[in-house]
């Protein structure tokens, strides 16, 4: 099988948001490159999550740029998990396959990825259940073996753990330990320090809107350059 | 009430004895009623789809006037076809007037908008919830259509069922563009209306038990599907 064309880096340049005349993001610009694992860091109403939304593509910048490499939105090459998972009213292999369907895959290559991604979630005896009605753990791992089954380039993850309890956070983790080793570029917003430690490579950290640092993730919680970095890593409150 | 127990008795032994002209006019009723109701849903529930998904100049506007489309007289959308297939109308060449077809013409205009604003509805509530992802997956507008309509299907139930009912239930739009003809037009509603008025309560009341077990048992029937539905899988 040929392999599609890469889309990182991502450049992103000075891009701002604003809705309803009030600025949400100012001035954005970073590179997204593939290999390390992005996390994106800060308080609530930072502007992490809709960073993830303007880079893939659901919501239109007001000023700035969004671009991948080779041009356009190659938006059937980067995948995005949500925080509360989007399931649709069918069985958890439906939930899968139809997605796949509509990257226009056949039939034959739809029911071999789809077994390929349930095991991968460990969710291969669930497969014929009603995918609502599984448990808040295994609805996400069900949206990361629906993204797993894509195949994308690039993995845009909002919070996936932060309505978990720690037994399912851990399945989540090792999933997205599974990305990364097939080489899929994770970028992922949490305000969760200890999992920001246990798998970020490189940190972007974001407060009220503005990119305030970005480097290395040993770097960042060494010893953070900005006050704000500094406070957010000792527990302080930012607002 | 002697009399209204006689006649009760003689319409179910009318119903029993499966009487011929009764059966003619039950099944001429179902013809006109489904045939409707299928042409309704054909351009009703993508015209909600569309309205309920797309955002285009004028959006509101198609919403308020399908809502109020609901409410169409049936008496007035009969004279309105009537015109419309009379001999002196733009359609008069095509003959239709007094035909099962003219019936189903004028059912057609009353059900769709109710097919279309309902199911809007339930599409619109459906699509705040998929959008997102529906994106994500770069769904083109057709793909989210059509997902969309596949998932909302046991909510759209209840949308059909409104739709059979408004078309079961009506006389007035019938009775005017079909004429009542015995053994051509007549349904029965319009059976139900003329034989009451000429006295035979007997026919009427069979018309009108089959009537209601109609309607009951195709609600019952719903009912078990989107309750089992729910059950099985929270799927409404």
């Amino acid at each position: 099988m040929r392999s599609p064309p890469p889309i990182l880096p991502l450049e992103v340049r000075e891009l701002c948001y604003s809705a309803n005349g009030v600025d949400l993001l100012h001035d954005i610009s970073v590179s997204f490159s593939a290999g390390p694992v992005t996390i994106i860091l800060g308080p609530n109403g930072a502007g992490k999550s809709l960073l993830l939304r303007l880079c893939h593509g659901l919501l239109e910048p007001t000023g700035g740029t969004v671009r991948w490499r080779g041009g356009g939105n190659p938006v059937r090459r980067h995948a995005m998990v949500f925080q509360r998972p989007v399931l649709l009213r069918r069985a958890v292999a439906a939930n899968i396959s139809h997605a796949l369907k509509l990257h226009g895959l056949n039939r034959h290559d739809r029911r071999q990825r789809t077994q390929a991604a349930l095991a991968q979630a460990g969710l291969t005896d669930l497969a014929q259940r009603q995918a609502r009605l599984l448990s808040g753990g295994e609805q996400q791992r069900l949206a990361f073996a629906r993204a797993w089954a894509l195949s994308p380039q690039v993995l845009f993850l909002d919070e996936p753990t932060a309505s978990l309890d720690p037994a399912a956070t851990r399945a989540i983790e090792s999933m997205i330990e599974g990305f990364r080793t097939i080489g899929t570029k994770i970028v992922m917003t949490t305000h969760d320090l200890g999992q920001a430690r246990r798998l970020a490579d490189e940190v972007l950290f974001l407060n009220q809107g503005r990119l305030v640092e970005n480097g290395p993730a040993d770097r960042f919680f060494a010893g953070p350059r900005s006050e704000q970095g500094r406070a957010f890593i000792a527990g302080d409150l930012l607002w | 009430m002697p009399e209204f127990a006689a006649a009760v008795a003689a319409a179910l032994e009318l119903i029993v004895t499966l009487d011929g002209d009764l059966l003619a006019i039950i099944l001429l009723s179902l013809k006109v009623n489904l045939t409707a109701l299928a042409l309704s849903l054909v351009v009703g529930l993508p015209l909600g789809a569309i309205v309920g998904l797309y955002d285009f100049p004028g959006r509101r506007l198609v919403i308020v006037v399908l809502n109020a489309l609901m409410g169409l007289p049936p008496v007035v959308v009969g004279l309105i076809v009537y015109l419309l297939l009379s001999r002196s109308g733009p359609f008069g060449v095509l003959g239709l007037l007094f035909t099962p077809t003219a019936m189903i013409i004028a059912q057609v205009i009353l059900v769709t908008p109710i097919i279309a604003a309902l199911s809007r509805q339930v599409i619109a509530d459906l699509w705040a919830e998929y959008c997102e992802q529906l994106r994500s997956f770069g769904a083109t507008s057709w793909q989210s259509m059509t997902t969309l309509l596949w998932d909302a299907r046991f909510s759209l139930v209840t949308t059909i069922l409104a739709g059979f009912g408004r078309a079961s239930a009506e006389v007035g739009a019938v009775m005017i563009v079909g004429g009542n003809i015995d053994h051509v037009t007549r349904i029965m509603t319009t059976a139900i209306a003329l034989e009451t008025s000429k006295g035979n309560l007997t026919l009427a009341l069979g018309l009108g038990i089959v009537l209601l077990l109609i309607t009951l048992t195709v609600n019952a029937a719903a009912y078990a599907v989107r309750e089992g539905a729910a059950r099985r899988a929270a799927l409404v």
